[in-house]
């Protein structure tokens, strides 16, 4: 248990420290209930938002975001393979080729398909 | 790796192979000859089911240090999965096109599923039958949603997609307790360890794995209480793909499902069987069958749609075929499934032929009144195929139903094959139902559909031909079917 | 390192706790939620917990074999693929009905 004393301690300051902070402004900030329009707004600053805060995004962002996790994830087995790169040798580097193979055969039907192209895939 | 692991699992490297080149060769191919496509598929598939045929032997070799086991039940699974497969590809031609789906991707997702369940029939290991089940089903999520924007097929995708990525987080968690209690999952090192050490056969973790693998697996061959998503996926999604999860996935998961119970035999002590099933398993596989049988079956007989009667009619044979599993003779379970494969086939020759005309598709009974006298050669077809799923000489049904309750008596069950044999009689109340609307009732409205719309498409009628056949002569000549399965040997399962 | 003694001093039943309620909450997830995306999160979870116990499975039972980290590994990608695949059905469901809780889908009777 010792081990986890710098841990403690540590939640211990930040927990403090919070609520230090916290309640000084509590104890010492200005106190408006008012509560009209301006006072509600995001920013203060005098600009006027511009439409409501949570937007829907285009589905290209989620379908470039999901294209980027599958070949992103698929990259994990790369890693077994470079750290037994020379037990492996060159049968490891066939099955990898192949792998990779596997891997461009999909890239390279998303292209053609124009998955990857900004402008064409809101058909 | 060397050239003989490469040998054991030939077909799934065929089909995979040729799935991944398809999507590349079909970009190639113009939007109006799609069904180049399909023709391409088709010869994979058949290519496939010949090098299985080729294969069959009767050893038993391991491949990959042991991941991967290639036997005769392997074998045979393949090429009945191969045939179905191209069966299925030659009804879609037709029906894609009149439905507005032809599109190309269909069949390399086809081609890749089916290597899945290649993969599944070939696991000898409990991580190959996680990534088969994930490899079969993935694309069959995207294929039942092929009727997009169609509302009822993007129900059937999600539906299917939650129930089956929930179940599978059962089977792996199942696997990991597994792992964590005998420290391998190879079945074959599992049944080992088990006869070893007599202390594993009762320790918690162990059988926590085991009951979440096999939860996992219910839901794949749609299973009471597990079995809630398959009627709504049936009826929404294509009847293409419908045919194909009917047949396939149910023949693949159930090998599966035999593999790993037969790595559990050696639990507790059993009678002798051709395939080991632990006492400790059987009476809850028992249980769960005659369960299956009777929802299955009653249900059924309340349905008005044709499709999802045959739903309900799948998870019946599910029951059946389970009743194999708990008496232990993996012979008698794969000749039902193929029996019931080529039935369930034939029937939806006709659901097809019925959806590749114009207007809406309609399933109703109402919608085939008078059908068999219009189209006299599908009504036939329809006729061979109710007989069979019923159980009436000569068709296969009927060998499938009396190897299985013959296996299932002799493994002192008497009482699960008398469940059997009441609810095949009760089946034939909803089965004969659908030959009366087709040859005794009037249609209400004219007919929209010509006759010789129904029966001109010549693919579908050699699917058609050849689905008949094989009802026919796996029920006239059974011992053909049995001796490509037994190989000349006793086959093991697990060793 | 005394961090890392801390960390090999924690029990395997640990880790299986913690992997057990992961495992848990997913599942109240799938069950309980409405929202299709937070059904397949409550998967997600399903599936990491059990590869925090394959990771400590592996760690402390057969750390000589690396078949645990391997099928962990397997397990994470195909989670990543379902995800893509599940994410890609909600769309297209959201595109037709503007709403992705499952029990708006009713087309096909339940």
């Amino acid at each position: 248990m010792n081990d986890f004393l710098p841990i403690f301690v540590l939640l211990v300051l930040a927990s403090g420290l919070v609520s230090l902070v916290l309640l000084i402004s509590v104890l010492f900030g200005p106190r408006r209930r008012a509560r009209n329009e301006t006072k509600l707004q995001p920013y203060e600053s005098g600009m006027r938002p511009i439409g409501p805060a949570q937007r829907r995004l285009p589905v290209r962002f989620y379908l470039i975001a999901v294209l980027f996790i599958l070949f992103d994830i698929e990259v994990v087995f790369f890693f077994p393979w470079a750290v037994a790169l020379r037990e492996l040798g060159w049968a490891g580097l066939l099955s990898m080729l192949i792998f990779i193979g596997i891997l461009e055969a999909g890239h390279f039907w998303l292209w053609r398909r124009g998955a990857l192209e900004w402008e064409k895939m809101d058909k | 790796m060397n050239v003989a692991d490469l040998e054991t699992v030939l077909p799934f490297l065929l089909l995979a192979t040729g799935g991944v080149a398809l999507l590349l060769v079909d970009l190639a191919v113009p939007q109006a000859r799609k069904s180049l496509t399909g023709w391409l598929a088709f010869v994979v598939a058949l290519a496939a089911g010949v090098s299985a045929l080729a294969l069959v032997s009767g050893k038993t070799m391991k491949g990959f240090a042991g991941m991967v086991q290639a036997d005769a039940f392997a074998y045979f699974a393949d090429v009945l999965l191969c045939v179905v497969a191209a069966l299925v590809i030659l009804l879609s031609l037709r029906y894609h096109t009149a439905r507005g789906l032809m599109r190309g991707e269909f069949y390399p997702l086809l081609l890749l599923s089916l290597s899945g369940m290649s993969l599944a029939v070939h696991a000898a290991d409990l991580l190959v039958v996680f990534l088969a089940i994930e490899l079969l089903s993935i694309p069959l999520y995207v294929l039942s949603g092929f009727a997009r924007p169609r509302l009822e097929s993007e129900e059937a995708a999600l539906k299917y997609f939650l129930t089956g990525a929930f179940a599978s987080g059962f089977l792996v968690y199942g696997v990991a307790l597994i792992y964590g209690a005998s420290g391998t999952t190879a079945l074959g090192d599992l049944r080992a360890a088990l006869l070893d050490n007599p202390a594993l056969t009762s320790d918690a973790l162990l059988m926590a794995g085991l009951a979440l693998v096999m939860v996992g697996l219910l839901f794949k061959i749609a299973a009471v209480p597990f079995h809630f998503w398959a009627p709504d996926v049936y009826e929404g999604a294509p009847t293409t793909v419908t045919a194909f999860m009917a047949t396939a996935t149910k023949a693949a998961a159930f090998l599966a499902l035999m593999r790993v119970v037969a790595g559990f035999a050696a639990l507790s002590p059993s009678l002798a069987q051709p395939f080991e099933v632990a006492d400790a398993l059987r009476p809850m596989l028992a249980l769960i069958a005659a369960i299956t049988m009777i929802v299955g079956n009653v249900t059924a007989l309340a349905q008005q749609n044709v499709k999802r009667m045959l739903a309900y009619s799948s998870i019946a044979h599910a029951g059946y075929a389970l009743a194999g599993v708990a008496s232990g003779d993996a012979t008698a379970v794969l000749f039902y499934l193929a029996a019931y494969a080529f039935a369930t086939l034939a029937a939806f020759v006709v659901l097809i032929a019925v959806g590749s005309t114009e207007g809406n598709e309609d399933h109703r009974y109402e919608a085939y009144a008078g059908l068999g006298r219009r189209a006299p050669l599908l009504g036939v077809i329809m006729a061979l195929a109710m007989f069979s799923l019923i159980g009436i000489p000569p068709t296969a049904g009927f060998v499938g139903k009396y190897f299985l309750f013959r296996a299932v008596v002799a493994s002192d069950l008497t009482w699960l094959a008398v469940i059997g044999v009441l609810t095949s009689a009760l089946s034939a109340a909803f089965y004969l139902r659908v030959l009366m609307v087709l040859f005794m009732r009037e249609p209400e409205t004219a007919p929209e559909a010509e006759p010789a719309a129904l029966a001109a498409d010549a693919p579908r009628m050699v699917a058609a031909y050849v689905s008949a056949a094989a009802v026919l002569l796996i029920g006239v000549f059974p011992s053909a079917v049995l001796a490509l399965l037994t190989g000349g040997e006793l086959v093991a399962l697990v060793r | 390192m005394g961090l890392q003694n801390a960390i090999n001093g924690i029990p395997l039943e640990w880790y299986l706790i913690v992997a057990a309620a992961l495992f848990s909450i997913g599942l109240y997830g799938v069950l309980a939620r409405k929202n299709a995306v937070a059904m397949l999160m409550g998967v997600e979870l399903m599936l990491n917990s059990v590869n925090l116990n394959l990771l400590a499975f592996w760690r402390y039972l057969a750390p000589e074999s690396a078949a645990g980290l391997a099928f962990a590994a397997f397990v994470f990608v195909v989670a990543a693929a379902e995800t893509a695949v599940g994410l890609a059905l909600i769309i297209a469901v959201y595109r037709s009905l503007k709403s992705v809780d499952p029990e708006t889908l009713t087309q096909l009777k339940l």
